[in-house]
C-alpha cells in the first residue's frame, strides 16, 4: 500500500542475527537484569502501616465545612445534588430558628445531607459546583464497612468536627504557577 | 480466508499439524477467564489445541453510556467517558472536551492545546505499557510486567497532581483546564522524563530480540491492511499491518501539527509487530511531551468562553454575574447551538470518535462513541482461525482489547 504520510518508519525487523538465534545470551541479559532488580529500592508500600503522599487536590471522601466561627457553611441550595452524574447526594432543607445562628451561617440549612458512598465516583463536580466554600474533597479515603446501609454518609460523619478542621486550603489555589 | 488454511500460518514447531481423532470440542473461552483482561467470552470449536472457527459474544459490562449520555447535561458526560478506555481515560476526556468545544466553536488558546498533548502523550504511553506489559506476561515473562507498572504508578502520580485522580481522572474542564500545571506536576514530569526511557530500554532488553519472545509472538494472529482496512482497523492494530494512518497527522487537533514525530509501522500486523510498534510509538510520545514541554506557550489554562466555563470560585463568592454563570453552567441551562459533530482523537487504541447531534437542548439529542476495540473484537475470529488456543490468548492482549471500551 502507497504511505498516507511522510512520516511513516518501518520498523521492525524479524530477523535474528546468529547472536539472537543461540538462546543463551538473551536469556543470561535478562537474568542480569531481573538480578540487578534485587539490588534495587523497595517499590512497594506495606499499607495500611505506611501510606502512599497523596496529592493535595487528591478526590477523596468528602467534607462539609463550618465557616470560621464554628458554623455550618451548607445552604442546602441542591446544587451539588444537581451536579452529581451519579445521583449520590441528597439533602432536605430547613429554616434556621432563632436561636441556632451560632449552628448555620444563613438562614437556610440542610437538615439532613446524605451522600451514597457507594454510588459516588468521586468525580469532583459537587466540589466544582459548591457556590458556598460548603463541600470539598479531601485526602482521606472511605473505609470499608460491613454492611451497605453504613456507606450512606449523613451529616453526622461528613460535616467536620469543630475541633478537627480540616485543611482544604491547597485545594482552593485554582492558579500557582 | 477460506476454510482452515494449516498451509499459510505459521505453525509453532512444537505442534502437530495433523488432526488427533477428528473430534471436534466446543471450548467456551471466558466470560470469566483470568487469561482474558476482561469479560470476554468467545465460543470456540477446537480439535484438540488448534481452532477452527470462533464466535464472540460481546455485552457482559455494557452500561449503556449512549443512553445515559443522553440524560446528562454535557459537562456530566466526562466522567461517562473515563470509563470508555480506562488505561487512558484523559484521552477520553479530552476528546469530548474538543468534541462539545466543535460544537460551539471555541477557540483553545495554545497552552491549553501543549498542555493536552502532555497529558494525552501521557496517558498513551501508560496505555502502550499495560498492553505491552502484559504481551509479556502472556507468552510467560510476568517479570517485565512488574517493572513497567512501576512505570506507569509514577504517570498516574502526574494525573494526580493535575486532577487528583488516578484511573478515573476526569481531567479539565469544557474549554481548557480546571487548574493550572503547578511546581510538584512540572518536577514529577521531568523526572518522569529524565528515568522513563532508561526503564523502558531495560524492559525493551527483556523482549524485543529475545527470541524465545520472538518465536512466540512471529506469526501470531496477523491481519492483513486490506483486511485491516475493511474492517475499519485504525490506530496501532492499523499500523502494525503496514498503513500508516495516525489522526495526528491525517486529522490533527490540538495543535499536533506543531510537533514533529514519526508513525513507526509494521509489516505483517501480527503479535510482533503490534508489540513493536507500541513500543516505538511510546519513544515518539516521549518525543511529543519533550517538544511540548519546551515550547509550552504562556497564557491562561482555560479559554474565554464565560457562558461554558465556569467562572473562578472568588468571583462566584463576591460578584453576582459570576454567581448567575455559575448555576446556569452547572446546571446545564447555557444555550447550546443546534447541530451535530464529529471528532475524532487518536486514542490508545485507535481512532476514537465522538458523534454528538444535538437539538439545543441541556442534552445531547444523540451521543455515539467510536470504539476502537469494538471493531478490533470484531475481526478477532478471523485472526484467531487456524491457530493455537494459546495464540489465541496472545492475539486478544495484542490488540488491547479493553472490556469498559468494547461494551461502552
Amino acid at each position: 500500500m502507497e504511505p498516507l504520510t511522510t512520516r511513516a518508519s518501518r520498523v521492525v525487523n524479524k530477523e535474528m542475527t546468529f547472536g539472537e538465534k543461540i538462546y543463551l545470551p538473551a536469556i543470561f541479559s535478562g537474568m542480569w537484569i531481573t538480578l540487578k532488580h534485587f539490588f534495587k529500592k523497595n517499590n512497594t508500600v506495606s499499607y495500611p502501616e505506611e501510606k502512599r503522599p497523596v496529592a493535595p487536590i487528591y478526590r477523596g471522601q468528602h467534607v462539609l465545612k463550618r465557616d470560621d466561627e464554628g458554623r455550618e457553611r451548607c445552604t442546602a441550595c441542591g446544587l451539588c445534588a444537581v451536579a452529581c452524574p451519579a445521583e449520590a447526594i441528597t439533602m432536605v432543607a430547613a429554616e434556621r430558628e432563632k436561636g441556632e445562628e451560632s449552628l448555620y451561617r444563613e438562614e437556610k440549612y440542610a437538615s439532613t445531607y446524605e451522600i451514597n458512598m457507594l454510588r459516588c465516583i468521586f468525580c469532583g463536580l459537587c466540589e466544582e459546583a459548591c457556590p458556598k466554600e460548603a463541600i470539598f474533597l479531601t485526602d482521606r479515603l472511605v473505609d470499608a464497612e460491613f454492611g451497605r446501609n453504613e456507606f450512606i454518609y449523613g451529616k453526622e460523619k461528613l460535616v467536620e468536627k469543630t475541633d478537627q478542621r480540616i485543611d482544604v486550603s491547597q485545594r482552593q489555589i485554582w492558579d500557582n504557577h | 480466508m477460506s476454510d482452515l488454511d494449516l498451509q499459510n500460518k505459521k505453525v509453532a514447531p512444537f505442534a502437530s499439524s495433523e488432526t488427533i481423532d477428528g473430534q471436534i470440542a466446543t471450548l467456551n473461552l471466558g466470560p470469566t477467564h483470568p487469561a482474558t483482561h476482561g469479560i470476554f467470552q468467545n465460543v470456540l470449536q477446537i480439535d484438540g489445541e488448534r481452532i477452527l472457527s470462533a464466535e464472540q459474544t460481546i455485552g457482559y459490562i455494557h452500561r449503556a453510556f449512549e443512553k445515559l449520555a443522553e440524560h446528562r447535561p454535557y459537562n456530566q458526560i466526562t466522567p461517562i467517558t473515563d470509563r470508555l478506555n480506562y488505561c487512558s481515560s484523559p484521552i477520553n476526556n479530552m476528546g469530548w472536551h474538543m468534541t462539545v468545544e466543535k460544537l460551539i466553536g471555541a477557540e483553545m488558546p495554545k497552552r491549553v492545546d501543549y498542555m493536552r498533548v502532555i497529558v494525552m502523550e501521557l496517558a498513551r504511553i501508560a496505555d502502550h505499557l499495560v498492553c505491552n506489559s502484559v504481551i509479556g506476561v502472556d507468552t510467560g515473562a510476568l517479570t517485565g510486567f512488574t517493572y513497567m507498572f512501576q512505570e506507569r504508578e509514577k504517570i498516574y502520580d502526574i494525573y494526580e497532581e493535575i486532577c487528583g485522580a488516578r484511573l478515573t481522572t476526569n481531567v479539565g474542564r469544557i474549554g481548557g483546564f480546571d487548574r493550572d500545571f503547578n511546581k510538584t506536576f512540572i518536577t514529577k514530569l521531568r523526572t518522569f522524563l529524565k528515568e522513563f526511557p532508561k526503564n523502558h530500554d531495560e524492559f525493551g532488553s527483556l523482549l524485543e530480540r529475545n527470541r524465545i519472545f520472538m518465536d512466540r509472538t512471529i506469526g501470531a494472529g496477523p491481519i492483513s491492511a486490506e483486511r485491516a482496512l475493511n474492517y475499519s482497523f485504525a490506530g496501532p492494530n492499523l499500523r502494525a499491518a503496514g498503513v500508516d494512518y495516525d489522526v495526528r497527522v491525517m486529522k490533527p487537533y490540538s495543535s499536533y501539527e506543531d510537533f514533529d514525530f514519526n508513525i513507526p509501522v509494521g509489516n505483517d500486523g501480527d503479535t510482533y509487530d503490534r508489540f513493536m510498534v507500541r513500543q516505538l510509538e511510546i519513544k515518539e510520545s516521549l518525543k511529543i511531551i519533550h517538544q511540548a514541554l519546551e515550547n509550552l506557550p504562556e497564557g491562561d489554562y482555560h479559554a474565554d468562553i464565560p457562558s461554558f466555563y465556569l467562572p473562578p470560585k472568588e468571583e462566584v463568592y463576591s460578584s453576582m454575574e459570576a454567581l448567575i454563570y455559575h448555576f446556569k453552567i452547572v446546571m446545564g441551562e447555557t444555550p447550546i447551538p443546534k447541530g451535530e459533530v464529529y471528532h475524532s482523537v487518536e486514542g490508545g487504541n485507535g481512532e476514537l470518535g465522538y458523534y454528538l447531534v444535538s437539538d439545543g437542548g441541556r442534552n445531547p439529542y444523540r451521543l455515539h462513541f467510536r470504539r476502537p476495540c469494538f471493531i478490533y473484537y470484531q475481526a478477532y475470529p478471523e485472526m484467531i482461525k487456524g491457530s493455537l488456543l494459546s495464540d489465541a490468548i496472545l492475539t486478544m492482549s495484542s490488540m488491547n482489547v479493553i472490556a469498559g471500551e468494547l461494551d461502552a
